[in-house]
């Protein structure tokens, strides 16, 4: 095997459990010059074997670290074979991969070596040399390391589109507990200024047009599910406030995989709790796109998401004095809390009911998911369902009956009756 | 046996049958016409109005090279004519947002059999109404023109995705593809603007024929070749670069590495990369050998040059 083959594969290997892939959230072109662009849309030019979007070159620039912390497998304790690209390295292979249409840009991160300053440092080179040097207008997503200083972490925003530090565990105390040499105060300050930062940007751009760009596709991170013990609402609070208070583009949620086994965390044999995963995505979505509050997905009462149905449809059978919902006059507002009915479809009905009344047909032909809309729509006031006295838990078991694909994961053993 | 008065005739007559002619005068027959088209989206608006000037409602409207035989009615050739489809597009954005038109377009590129009619349905409607009817979707031909639109605009997306580029020794990337819809006239745009400083070559070999970018504009192209196995798409050795191998492979161990083997899920992966792609994706291919001494002394050549000239930079 080649040199540079092994180094990827052990780089590459490493970085994989930032789930981030996302090329999104930024705009710009190259005038006609250099190498690359980007859409606003991002693209997944390959989807590995899980499943996951490959969009950018994800890898760490190395892998050694003087950090020990748990749940991580490049922790320091752990005996793996260590790597470290050159910066020219990661140059060349980004500006080979993107050239032939593999890619949409690098995302870089590390372990960290000798102090935060030192390792940031180089990341900041790395970008800076492909923006400058070669000219290069693709998505560069560079990863804040906790404690470094904030003149590289502005520097790092001139030229990177996105920038990210990871929170990983969603509690101070299991912080402490899990990586002892990392603290919120070091995670939140940097994506505190960052933020600052790219609020001022904005306004400043909005008065002088030529003002520089400052990672124009924002701050994103990543929270670890499945390696403490939060409940989803505690978890979706943090992120909620993410959002809210940090402004951040995207939370990221990764169930946990174990990759070493070690007392404070869940055995090496556990599966990752895909679905709990599964689960935090919808509820994001529904926070981000559809204008709910986390008391709302998950309340006091209720801190864990149901896993059997959608969190949109579990708070429907939670609050069924909210429906029905009239087709034809509800606030788009009120029709997007509809289960079954997303953004595209909700939008479609609001344009599409100026022209003509909307019967439950004209729905699913336009792609609405009817079989579980049903019971909460009616259409020139008649219930879609035909089921006026249907109760919460008699809906639950027919939308359950219709829609069982993630059943199977729960049976575990097959009972012998 | 009584056969009730109300049952239907067993056969409907196709052709319209001429009212019998009382004292009253009689309606004039409506003759129904087959027009046939040269196959691009101009003879198509051109078409339209030739129906709108000769106020003659087609019952079919068809591409001439695949045209099926016609019993009834009258067949009707249009030339194209550059000045009336310009007059149908003017009117199309008369009564409808900016973008409807391209979405015409798009819907027509998709070569489903009948687009013809729905989009000929769609401009009438359009001109008829004084509201702009795009977003009518009780209407079944502005939901179609809206869900081919989607099917396309996905295909496209794909295409920006899955397009692999190899480098030739003369330095022009070049990639095969076979997409569902005829989708590369609506290719050249975003790799125009993605790669100004490079010559690229994007061929569809379903169709055979390719779009050729020479850094100043994209032309197209008719490959006339034996250095391309169509059914990898692979450049043959000569003519292509001594680099291409080593990156090829990096990108495949790339594929690998960053996969995470716990959550194996393939059920999603083939609903994101459908298998019919797979043929032309580089990370899809067979591994490259490095057993073989060849191979292995040109990527050590190929990695000890990429070395150096890093070193140097």
């Amino acid at each position: 095997m080649l040199r540079i083959q092994e180094k990827l594969q052990i780089l590459a290997d490493a970085a994989k459990y930032d789930v981030s892939c996302s090329s999104s959230g930024v705009k710009k072109s190259n005038g006609g010059k250099g190498l690359g662009n980007s859409d606003g849309m991002g693209i997944c030019h390959s989807y590995t074997e899980d499943g996951r979007c490959v969009s950018l070159l994800k890898v760490l620039l190395t892998n050694h670290c003087i950090f020990d912390c748990a749940y991580c497998v490049s922790r320091k304790s752990n005996d793996i074979p260590r790597a470290a690209f050159t910066v020219n390295e990661v140059v060349e292979l980004t500006i080979n991969f993107y050239r032939r249409n593999y890619i949409e840009g690098l995302f870089l991160s590390s372990g960290i070596f000798k102090n935060a300053d030192y390792t940031m440092e180089r990341l900041v080179r790395i970008a800076k040399l492909l923006r400058t040097e070669h000219n290069f207008h693709g998505y560069i997503h560079l990863k804040t390391i906790p404690g470094a200083s904030p003149e590289l972490l502005l520097e790092a925003g001139l030229y990177a589109d996105r920038l990210s530090v990871n929170i990983e565990l969603p509690s101070e105390k299991s912080l402490q507990h899990l990586a002892p040499e990392k603290n919120y105060k070091e995670i939140f300050e940097p994506m505190n200024f960052l933020s600052t930062k790219l609020i001022s940007s904005k306004e400043e751009r909005k008065i002088f047009k030529k003002a520089p760009k400052f990672a124009a596709a924002g701050q994103s991170t990543q929270l670890i599910v499945g390696a403490s013990p939060e409940s989803d609402r505690q978890i979706l609070k943090l992120a909620g406030g993410l959002y809210s208070e940090q402004r951040l583009k995207r939370v990221y949620y990764s169930g946990y995989i174990p990759v070493m086994s070690d007392t404070r965390l869940p055995s090496l044999t556990s599966l990752p709790p895909l679905l709990r995963e599964n689960r935090m995505y919808q509820a994001d979505w529904l926070m981000r796109f559809y204008g709910f509050a986390v008391d709302e997905i998950a309340p006091e009462n209720v801190p864990f998401l149901d896993t059997e149905l959608d969190p949109k449809m579990a708070y429907a059978l939670r609050n069924p004095a909210m429906f029905p919902v009239e087709i034809n006059t509800a606030d788009y507002e009120l029709i997007l809390r509809v289960p079954g009915i997303g953004v595209k479809s909700a939008k479609m009905i609001v344009a599409a009911r100026k022209h003509a009344f909307l019967t439950l047909e004209n729905l699913k032909k336009m792609g609405v998911a009817t079989n579980r809309a049903q019971y909460f729509i009616t259409c020139k006031g008649v219930l879609a369902s035909q089921m006026p006295n249907a109760k919460p838990e008699q809906i639950r078991q027919l939308v359950m009956s219709n829609h069982n694909k993630h059943q199977k994961k729960h049976t575990g053993q097959l009972s012998l009756f | 046996m009584v056969t009730p008065n109300n049952q239907l005739p067993l056969f409907t007559p196709v052709s319209p049958v001429r009212q019998n002619a009382g004292s009253y005068a009689p309606k004039p027959y409506k003759q129904q016409f087959l027009f046939l088209y040269d196959g691009t989206f101009n003879g198509l608006l051109t078409t339209i109005f030739e129906i709108y000037e000769r106020k003659a409602e087609p019952l079919r409207i068809e591409a001439a090279h695949k045209n099926q035989p016609f019993l009834f009615g009258q067949c009707l050739s249009v030339e194209t004519n550059l000045d009336k489809a310009q007059r149908v597009m003017l009117g199309i954005e008369k009564k409808t947002s900016q973008g409807a038109l391209h979405s015409l377009y798009k819907a027509f590129l998709a070569e489903q059999p009948g687009i013809e009619m729905i989009i000929y349905r769609w401009v009438k409607y359009a001109m008829a109404s004084n509201m702009n009817i795009e977003t009518n979707f009780t209407n079944d031909d502005v939901l179609r023109i809206k869900q081919i639109n989607k099917q396309i605009s996905r295909e496209v997306h794909r295409m920006h995705a899955f397009v692999r580029f190899q480098r030739t020794a003369d330095n022009i990337y070049f990639a095969t593809v076979s997409p569902d819809f005829d989708v590369l006239p609506l290719l050249a745009d975003h790799f125009e603007r993605r790669y100004p400083d490079q010559q690229w070559v994007i061929y569809d070999t379903k169709r055979k024929k390719g779009i050729y970018f020479n850094m100043t504009e994209t032309l197209d192209i008719e490959l006339e070749t034996t250095s391309v196995a169509m059914n990898s798409g692979t450049l043959d050795e000569e003519i292509t670069h001594e680099e291409e191998q080593l990156f090829k492979l990096l990108w495949q161990n790339y594929f690998v590495a960053t996969n995470i083997t716990e959550r194996k899920n393939m059920k999603l992966h083939i609903k994101h990369v459908p298998k019919r792609y797979w043929k032309y994706l580089s990370e899809k291919q067979p591994e490259i050998n490095l057993n073989t001494a060849q191979t292995q002394h040109s990527l050590m050549g190929a990695q000890a040059r990429y070395l150096n000239t890093k070193k140097a930079a």
